[in-house]
């Protein structure tokens, strides 16, 4: 099985990793390393699959199991140090942030305060754990029965077991909280420790709670991160971090299928960086274009500065609210208009100008993003149609193998073909809100030379594409060059973008007017 | 409303309630276990803010009482009251963390900082201190837009403990 090899050639370089995730890397072995999963599992793609791409990142998907087994081997490294039981150490470890070098370090130096501050003070008694006691009012549910099962921690605030429990229950169900969960008692903020929690969680909430544990590893590391994708169990090792972002565009691909971006966790946005991305998206979403279709649509009353839209009907207006009289063409005083009604020929008169270039204006800025806009959504729009392509794909090979007795195999460029839009429009879209933000200089052209490239390749197999059934067989050579040549345009324009952004070619307007 | 496990703790609350309250605090209805409502007055006469005023607190108790905080608010009007109803039958306490519909900010009642072991007579008295040591005549900075503007319930409603010191 190909995941099984995966795995194993993975679990091989575990110990190299797991030296990355506590001590960071090194920026030389950034380039050693390749890459072959993004493309592996595409014949097509063989080409590129055997070296790294620039635009490509390392990263490493890991297992459920692998994210265990790093936190197993982290903990026994690390109580060896401090002389802890692996409880005591992974509740510290978790105090920590899961930083080694750091719990160390504080550790040596002052031990009593980090134990204090992980909840794992000695300053209390250490009195058994459960304890059956007469004559005992447990605090949270004022019974006094006697004789009564209770428990504490080793702070000693002791509580009927069942209140207890209800207590862990409710944390680890309502607040998806695990190993952070204090003392109910007030102000107490010794932490409940791995082995009670396993004595009070009940059977069919230990694996929410182990679960749980599990994330907190994850949500600390910040070269770690859970894959997005509805139920997807993996999650991502990738070094890029944050302040990088300006610069690279870390795409990585879940072994879920799911492609998404490290930095930002949105779905994969190549070739534009994160910022851009969050800028165009708010852009995109906010009424703030609203208000740029309000200014290029309607004017202003010259006197009181109402809001009018001209739905028709004669230059001649007349402001409701404040009866002013005045040219919608030239926005002039009505009156002044003399006998040419109608017909307004003052357009040099100075009293409409000025109104008349702040529409201008505006209405410039509109059209450019519009231009922008329209070509993103059709990319949008066009990537969605690609999951109904793909259904539809799925048919026709199935019908292809019964109709021309085609073997699965050799079917398989139809599915190639349909990946290959799918991820060349999710790019192409992209390309548009990268567009909107480019400052125009010598490098401008060789973009948008790329851009239409792709964008040609890309619509020549879409129509292709949507070829009857029948007419496929005979097609299929000439698909899969076509499939190639979408996936290498594709791969020179990211290539490229990615190149120039690494180096700071690239300029941004820092203003969306792109004026 | 209350499960077993918060009626019985509610039962017990109110046996103890009704034997004795702490000065400055009347226990005023409990006719089920979902939701009870209290007097409180501060004590301190030096303090000229709350003089000779009583509060009415609700407390609205769901089944995972006490292990989640009770919500509670100073009742503005009377339940089932006058049609239509007069605005703030009950007088709402001045308070740099009191506003104006009766909504507390106060930590104590947030998921993170309660503890079961409180219960309706330490949030009342947790309360009347509270009240004790504000000298401030002034409202939360943003009273009036969130005032306006608040369709939650105080549960759902993350406050920012940013000032401890009131």
């Amino acid at each position: 099985m190909e995941s099984e090899d995966d795995f194993n050639s993975a679990r091989s370089t575990d110990d190299e990793m797991m030296d990355d995730v506590e001590s960071g890397y090194s920026d030389d072995d950034f380039d050693d390393l390749e890459i072959g999963e993004e493309e592996g599992f595409d014949a097509h793609d063989k080409i590129t699959a055997t070296q790294k791409q620039s635009y490509e990142v390392e990263f490493k998907v890991w297992t459920p199991k692998d994210i265990d087994e790093a936190q197993l081997r982290l903990i026994n490294e690390v109580k060896d140090v401090l002389g802890q039981s692996p409880e005591a150490t992974a509740i510290l470890l978790r105090y920590s942030r899961w930083n080694r070098e750091k719990l160390i370090e504080q550790y040596m130096d002052n031990q009593a305060a980090v134990l204090e501050g992980a909840g794992l003070g000695e300053s209390n008694s250490t009195e058994a754990r459960v304890q059956t006691l007469t004559g005992f009012t447990c605090d949270i549910c004022c019974d006094d029965t006697s004789p009564m099962t209770t428990f504490a921690i080793k702070c000693g605030h002791r509580f009927c077991i069942d209140c207890y429990k209800t207590y862990v229950n409710a944390k680890v169900t309502d607040e998806a909280e695990a190993a952070r969960i204090k003392c109910p008692a007030d102000q107490c903020n010794r932490i409940v420790d791995n082995k009670s929690m396993e004595l009070l969680v009940p059977d069919n909430l230990t694996d929410r709670y182990h679960e749980l544990l599990v994330r907190t590893y994850v949500d600390d590391l910040e070269n770690l991160k859970w894959c997005p994708a509805p139920n997807c169990e993996f999650a991502i090792q990738c070094k890029v971090k944050a302040k990088e972002l300006k610069k690279v565009v870390p795409t990585v691909h879940c072994d879920c299928g799911h492609d998404f971006c490290f930095g930002c966790a949105y779905n994969d946005h190549l070739p534009a960086p994160c910022d851009l991305v969050k800028k165009w998206v708010k852009k995109c979403e906010d009424d703030s274009e609203t208000a740029n279709w309000i200014s290029a649509n309607t004017k202003e009353c010259p006197k009181c500065a109402s809001t009018i839209e001209k739905n028709g009907g004669c230059n001649h207006m007349t402001c409701r609210k404040c009866k002013h009289e005045f040219c919608w063409m030239c926005m002039g005083v009505w009156s002044e208009h003399g006998t040419s009604w109608y017909n307004c020929n003052r357009f040099e008169e100075k009293s409409g100008t000025e109104a008349r270039d702040a529409q201008a204006k505006s209405r410039q800025s509109l059209e450019r993003y519009l231009h922008y806009y329209n070509r993103y959504a059709n990319h949008e729009q066009s990537a969605k149609l690609d999951k109904d392509i793909y259904v539809k794909t799925e048919k026709k090979m199935t019908q292809l193998q019964n109709h021309a007795q085609l073997s699965w195999i050799e079917v398989q460029f139809l599915d190639s073909a349909s990946k290959a839009l799918q991820r060349c429009r999710q790019t192409l879209k992209w390309t548009y809100a990268f567009a909107f933000y480019l400052e125009r200089n010598n490098l401008t052209e060789i973009f948008e030379d790329n851009q239409k490239d792709l964008e040609m390749a890309v619509e020549n197999l879409s129509e292709l594409f949507e070829k009857p059934t029948d007419q496929l067989e005979k097609m299929k050579v000439e698909m899969m060059d076509k499939t190639a040549y979408c996936n290498k345009r594709r791969i020179i324009l990211l290539n490229d973008t990615a190149d120039n952004l690494r180096k700071s070619r690239h300029a941004f307007w820092s203003n969306d007017l792109g004026a | 409303m209350a499960s077993s496990f918060a009626v019985k703790r509610l039962q017990r609350e109110l046996i103890k309630l009704q034997a004795q309250t702490p000065p400055g605090i009347t226990l005023i209805s409990a006719n089920d276990f979902s939701e009870w409502h209290l007097d409180i007055r501060v004590l301190d006469d030096t303090n000229p803010l709350y003089t000779n005023q009583t509060y009415r607190l609700r407390f609205t108790f769901s089944a995972t009482y006490p292990i989640e905080p009770p919500e509670v608010v100073f009742l503005t009007r009377a339940p089932n009251g006058a049609d239509p109803p007069v605005l703030n039958d009950y007088p709402v306490p001045m308070h740099p963390h009191v506003y104006s519909n009766g909504i507390i900010c106060l930590d104590l009642l947030d998921k993170q900082a309660w503890s079961p072991v409180h219960n309706v007579e330490s949030v009342c008295i947790s309360l009347q201190s509270m009240l004790t040591g504000n000298r401030k005549n002034e409202r939360p900075p943003n009273d009036a837009d969130f005032v306006r503007s608040n369709m939650r319930r105080p549960r759902d409603i993350s406050f920012l403990f940013h000032d401890e010191k009131v």
